[in-house]
């Protein structure tokens, strides 16, 4: 009997008790009528060719993997960054499940967010009677500040008029008059989530500053966006405190690291922390804002360089010159110094690299994700003396290939490295086969390439379902850089100590000093 | 509240008044029939179900594509599911499910991946059938082993009038017959997850059954011959369920769909008995193969050792005098292990309340588990079942439970907060909410990436996670010991 009351077995061991394995090879051999294990193998190995790739690269039509989503979760993470704020998304009901399921598995935190719940007669005479009758059960049953409206696909599609379904809504006496209701079409066939992350943004800003009116400008006082970010509950806090260290006058627009970081003291906080109204209207204020990812927020540096600010779009710098370059940045905006602490924080953050060059330098890496943490980790690992051979992204354009291509040519580390703009998890697939490397680097679901390819995977991307925590730690400025740095070595080390664990045979080098 | 407790008819009674004065009127109205109290006697649990979810609530519910793509078609390893519309519908149940199977993916099987078709603007404008062709000419040329493909579509494909269905019959076509399945799974239709699994159900009858004759994949039938209906294998549910079917002397032909296979699906036909688990996404089917093949079917539940005892003898009453005595010893072969996982878990659970909102069977099939180790179910409810899963639920709970469909999430904070469970058992969107609350928490969809749950070997790992999460040390830590 497998089981057993004294030591339960749990699935990972318990599939593997002769019971099971006798019964799983009677299931295949009688009922499934697989093709042949040679065929298998042959075509497993067929597909770790050349010719495989030729023909992988050659696709057109279909996606397999993709590292991407789509745009709604991007509005649905926008809204949960400023305070009291309800995600409310109009169209399928399902969209938002998947949304709330999606965040919760990565945060390890409730995430809240609404549906107008459509469904046939809607998709036939439109959804007005679900936002009216939406918005008065969002605005009566969980009593939020603000409501922000995005849409699913569906009701892309069919058209619906979000502006002339709000005002309506509030006409007919669902919301207050003076309630705010910023909202964005976010259609899902157009772009990713970053792209809804960035019309959500800028439906909510341009709803405030419209509201503030005409612009008086402070000098020194800046605006900081962070776009979609994973690691968003470690890497705000960083940001918060060098901009303290600096005395800086600043805004973050758009904050979730506290309602995706709340304690469990016996109190369920269904909103907490965020960018508040008044905060967010007197942001049209600023001298300028800085965009900490790029393509996270295209439309809404936009707008907001057309209010007059000096708009500075970065991508998404870490490492120490990426850090650098952020931190000279600010000071130039705000004319603030950099101070002494954040100068000995930086140094320390080098006194780490010089520690452990050595390991790193020449060590190949793949790596994908969103465009913007792309272009900050191949930096940063070209910084290190590391190649990053391999940089993939799903959602990242040819412009966006350029720019990482000239980080390649900036650096001799970049020699032979290449870019892949468009193309996802599959094609990687094909590429680490071909181009092998020591390491790779993305999200949960490159644990699949781990598998196939042996590559060992670091976690640096969204989501992360299968580690605890990582993102309750910072990636950014010095202090976040030193985690990357630490997240590297603990892989490299991991893998010498794997290559070298065999009793009498190749634990000679299985050192206890590196 | 000015209510006694010891009655607890009067008691729900006030709980449900108090969560419904939030609502605006009419909302009120309409969410006062989805709660209710289950009254001894009556033949269903008081409650309307099945019904459209009311807008900006915060309904738990999901779609029809997550019904078909998600929960039925997904798990048939060795098809390949494209998630025909934008990314992210595909992407959010990616693998999500833990629907555990064997092969090597990519290659012959392909549960964990995500193929879809990324609809752009111009897909939408243009339509998108010819893409689809394209898709399907690819994944011939890139997935060769294959064995056919699903088309779940999302929202957009019906209402940009797509003929997905002509697109299918000309590739099989070109394919020599290849399984090519058109599943009208939009996620608009329907009011939940439950319209999903009509719609996959009836994609299996009409371009499986009916396309096959039986002849592609042959066996020589067995008077033993049973198939699995609506297991999903999570975490091996299927699998530690089979065990048992096997070990009394019949024959699994087919798992409907964990760990399934197109061959499976063709061939069964020629069981003998379906034994249906998942009511509510697979009597469709099951009804189905009764009218055309004349196949029996008979319900089963394998949560907890009454329940499965019950079940084995129930199975084995369809068969002959073997087979029940072999029931039997099955059921003796494991008592001891089930007496020694009770003596073991029953003194750390004796009393524990529990509240349920899961979906699908289990807000009623959990229930004899809980009760096997002296667990009480205080509340539950579904997120997509319909009258006749209240009616078969008027079974398993006692006078006097708390009952809720579709509840909302405010509903839901409120009833735990009022009522004071032990241990609330629902999914990874309301696991965080209670835990916040300082209440003791298992995802009963996903087993909290744990089990199998279903059969002996799964009642000792429910039976440990319950106690893990009840009695884990953490809940005494909720509280600083300097705050009032």
């Amino acid at each position: 009997m497998p089981q057993n009351a004294e030591k339960v077995i749990d699935h990972e061991l318990l599939f593997r008790e002769p019971e099971y394995t006798s019964m799983f090879a009677k299931k295949k051999s009688e009922f499934e009528f697989k093709p042949s294990d040679a065929k298998i193998a042959e075509i497993n190995e067929w597909t770790k060719t050349a010719e495989y790739r030729e023909k992988n690269f050659k696709r057109e039509a279909l996606t397999v993997n993709p590292a991407k989503a789509c745009q709604p979760l991007g509005a649905v993470f926008a809204a949960n960054g400023f305070k009291g704020t309800l995600p409310f998304v109009h169209g399928s009901q399902g969209c938002v499940a998947y949304y709330r399921s999606h965040f919760s598995r990565h945060f390890k935190e409730p995430t809240s967010c609404v549906s107008s719940s459509m469904t046939e007669d809607a998709a036939v005479f439109g959804g007005l009677n679900n936002m009216i009758d939406g918005l008065a059960n969002t605005y009566n049953l969980y009593k939020p500040e603000m409501i922000a409206v995005s849409t699913t696909c569906m009701a892309e599609v069919i058209g619906d008029d979000l502006d002339a379904f709000i005002k309506t809504s509030k006409q007919k006496g669902s919301i207050p008059e003076d309630f705010d209701v910023p909202f964005a079409h976010t259609p899902a066939f157009v772009g990713s989530h970053i792209t809804g992350y960035d019309n959500a943004l800028k439906g909510i800003v341009q709803h405030f500053w419209t509201k503030e009116g005409e612009r008086k400008p402070v000098p020194g006082k800046i605006n900081f966006i962070g776009g979609f970010d994973g690691f968003v509950v470690g890497n705000m806090p960083v940001i918060r405190r060098m901009f303290d260290q600096m005395g800086v006058d600043y805004t973050v627009l758009c904050d979730p690291s506290d309602a995706w970081n709340t304690p469990t003291d016996g109190e369920f906080r269904m909103y907490d922390g965020g960018t508040t109204k008044e905060e967010t209207m007197q942001a049209l204020h600023a001298s300028a804002t800085i965009v900490f990812q790029e393509y996270s927020a295209e439309k809404t540096a936009k707008y907001i360089g057309e209010q007059g600010q000096e708009v500075v779009a970065l991508n998404h710098p870490v490492g120490v010159t990426g850090t650098d370059r952020f931190l000279m940045e600010v000071s130039r905006l705000t004319g603030k110094p950099i101070p002494e602490a954040l100068t000995k924080e930086r140094g320390r953050l080098v006194d780490a690299i010089a520690d452990s060059q050595a390991h790193l330098h020449g060590k190949k890496f793949a790596l994908y994700g969103d465009p913007d943490l792309m272009l900050g980790l191949t930096g940063f690992l070209l910084e290190l003396g590391a190649e990053p051979v391999t940089v993939l992204s799903t959602n990242g354009n040819d412009g966006w290939a350029a720019k990482v291509q000239a980080l390649f040519d900036a650096s001799p580390f970049g020699k032979g490295c290449k870019v892949y703009p468009k193309k996802d998890l599959w094609h990687l697939r094909s590429l680490l086969f071909t181009d092998p490397v020591d390491f790779l680097i993305g999200n949960t679901y490159g644990k699949y390439l781990e598998r196939d390819c042996g590559v060992p995977l670091i976690r640096l991307g969204f989501p992360v379902f299968d580690r605890h925590h990582h993102h309750r730690f910072p990636i950014w400025g010095y202090e976040g850089s030193l985690r990357v740095l630490v997240t590297l070595l603990d892989e490299i080390f991991e893998a010498i100590d794997a290559s070298t664990i065999v009793t009498a045979k190749t634990d000679i080098s299985y050192d206890i000093i590196r | 509240m000015s209510v006694p407790v010891e009655d607890p008819k009067a008691r729900n009674k006030g709980f449900i008044e108090e969560v419904l004065k939030v609502y605006p009127e009419k909302t009120a109205k309409k969410r006062a029939k989805h709660l209710g109290t289950f009254e001894d006697g009556k033949a269903d649990c008081g409650v309307k179900s099945n019904i459209k979810s009311i807008p900006g609530v915060m309904t738990i519910r999901g779609c029809a594509y997550a019904g078909s793509k998600g929960v039925v078609w997904g798990p048939i390893k060795d098809m390949i599911h494209i998630s025909h519309g934008p990314v992210g519908c595909g992407q959010y149940s990616w693998a999500s499910r833990r629907n555990y199977y064997i092969g090597t993916t990519g290659v012959d099987t392909f549960g964990t991946m995500q193929f879809t078709s990324d609809f752009q603007e111009k897909d939408i404008v243009f339509g998108g059938d010819k893409k689809l062709e394209k898709i399907i000419d690819e994944i011939q040329e890139l997935f060769p082993l294959n064995k056919g493909i699903s088309v779940q579509s999302e929202c957009p494909i019906g209402l940009i009038g797509d003929d997905i269905e002509a697109v299918s019959k000309k590739k099989s076509k070109e394919y020599e017959g290849k399984t090519i399945v058109p599943v009208r799974c939009e996620g608009f239709r329907g009011v939940s997850q439950s319209l999903g699994h009509h719609i996959a159900n009836d994609a299996i009858r009409d371009w499986v059954f009916d396309k096959s004759d039986g002849t592609r994949h042959p066996f020589e039938p067995s008077p033993y011959d049973v198939a699995i209906i609506g297991d999903y294998n999570i975490g091996g549910d299927a699998w530690s369920s089979r065990i048992l079917l096997e070990e009394m002397g019949l024959r699994v032909i087919a798992q409907w769909s964990g760990d399934g296979t197109i061959a499976e699906l063709e061939n069964t036909p020629k069981a003998k008995l379906n034994v249906l688990h998942c009511y509510r996404s697979m009597n469709y089917i099951s009804r189905h193969m009764e009218e055309k093949y004349g196949i029996p079917w008979v319900e089963y539940n394998f949560f907890g050792p009454s329940k499965i005892e019950a079940s084995l003898r129930e199975i084995a009453s369809h068969f002959d005098d073997a087979i029940k005595e072999n029931a039997e010893k099955v059921i003796a072969k494991y008592r001891p292990m089930m007496d020694a996982v009770i003596a073991k878990y029953r003194p750390r659970l004796e009393g524990k309340k529990v509240m349920l909102f899961v979906g699908g069977l289990r807000p009623r099939h959990v229930i004899g588990a809980y009760e096997d180790l002296g667990m009480e179910i205080v509340g539950t409810g579904y997120e997509f079942g319909h009258n006749d899963d209240y009616q078969r639920t008027t079974h398993y709970v006692k006078d006097g439970t708390l009952i809720y469909d579709d509840v909302t999430g405010y509903e839901f904070e409120r009833f735990v907060d009022m009522v004071k469970p032990d241990l609330v058992g629902s999914g990874i969107k309301e696991k965080y909410v209670f835990q916040k609350m300082g209440v003791p928490f298992r995802q009963m969809h996903s087993w909290d990436y744990s089990g199998p749950y279903h059969g002996y070997d799964g009642f000792a790992i429910f039976a440990r996670d319950m106690d893990m999460a009840i009695n884990s040390p953490v809940w005494n830590l909720t509280k600083a010991p300097w705050a009032a």
